[in-house]
């Protein structure tokens, strides 16, 4: 996180994509060759590992498709859960755009970066877009998020064929560092008061309301945790 | 093996499905000015939903990690933590600690 600003839209680009392959692409990578070899044990073939890693671009989303379907579900309550845990893409892409808009880049080209966001890409972005001057700020993003998804696309087919290899324990600790990574981003790197008061409100109401309805859980605790938190620092905030 | 074509189903929807949140939210982003209120309690919202769903992972998971205790992966997220500051912020420390601790503790409680 050395340099703020770059020399030009592509060199954002070049910028992003250089930060994303260090830690970010390792830890994306690990999971997904979690991922993959999970997915290979339950009958997908290759391509289709592969194609539910660039198509859903959301690991949760992608753990609901393998684990309801081995219990029965319907596939209509497998996409239902599948739209309840990615229900965050909407105020996450909402909160991330206003930050992106410029002239210079069209509709098409917003939509198709709303592709690349993913938590790893959107808690990085909130904190780096800022930062940028207005024009940089998507090519930033595309660059970031075109490399972590190009990593978890290979590390995807690599777990697809060390399926097996690896013993449980070991997969264990694939499958928890992509949470253990959102959890230290979200503690150790966002720097506003209003955030850190969203996340807590948040990590409090998460599994509460998890406890009360499984599905509508996320919906839930992101709508009152995130209000709770606004309400605080507006009735609060300025005498802290 | 080419894999079963409901497979493919289910990939195209669950792709669709989640792209359907990401599409609203440019369309919808498209009125909301970055310095306004109405941006600051989005940002909460998405911010409490990540947290959440991070949380109940952890508290509460699912699959694989449903077979380790909530001690064991609440150790594992606090030595992530000082492993992450203790290094001046690497966050590859923090991750690897953290991830290597679950394991270890998974361990010892299975082989003991």
């Amino acid at each position: 996180m050395s340099e703020t600003t770059h020399s030009s839209g592509a060199a954002a680009l070049r910028g992003g994509a250089r930060e994303a392959l260090g830690v970010p692409a390792a830890v994306l990578g690990a999971g997904f060759i979690g991922y993959g070899s999970l997915a290979a044990e339950h009958g997908y073939s290759v391509a289709q590992a592969v194609a539910a890693t660039v198509l859903i671009w959301a690991l949760p989303a992608q753990l609901v498709l393998i684990e309801l379907p081995a219990l029965g579900a319907s596939l209509l309550a497998v996409i239902a859960a599948v739209m309840f845990s990615s229900a965050r893409f909407l105020p996450m892409t909402i909160s991330l755009m206003p930050l992106l808009r410029d002239s210079r880049y069209g509709a098409v080209t917003r939509y198709a970066c709303a592709q690349v966001i993913s938590m790893t890409t959107w808690a990085v972005s909130m904190q780096r877009c800022p930062l940028l001057p207005v024009e940089q700020r998507l090519p930033y993003l595309a660059g970031f998020g075109i490399a972590c998804l190009a990593v978890s696309a290979a590390c995807t087919a690599a777990g697809h064929g060390l399926a097996g290899v690896f013993p449980p324990l070991a997969r264990l600790g694939f499958v928890f560092l992509t949470p253990l990574y959102f959890f230290v981003i979200l503690v150790g790197e966002v720097r506003t008061r209003l955030a850190a008061l969203a996340l807590s409100c948040g990590a409090i109401s998460g599994p509460l309301f998890h406890l009360l309805s499984p599905e509508w859980s996320v919906v839930l605790a992101g709508f009152a945790g995130g209000s709770i938190a606004y309400w605080l620092q507006k009735a609060y905030g300025r005498r802290a | 093996m080419a894999g079963a074509p409901e497979i493919w189903v289910l990939v195209l929807a669950g792709g669709a499905a989640t792209y359907a949140w990401r599409g609203l939210g440019v369309l919808l982003s498209g009125r909301i000015e970055p310095d306004g209120e109405l941006f600051r309690w989005v940002a909460c919202v998405a911010y409490a939903m990540v947290a959440g769903l991070i949380a109940r992972i952890i508290v509460m998971p699912t699959g694989t990690l449903a077979e380790t205790l909530l001690p064991e992966r609440l150790a594992a997220c606090a030595v992530a933590l000082v492993a992450f500051y203790a290094t001046r912020r690497n966050l590859f420390a923090g991750v690897a600690a953290g991830a290597a601790s679950l394991v270890a503790l998974n361990y010892l409680r299975v082989a003991l």
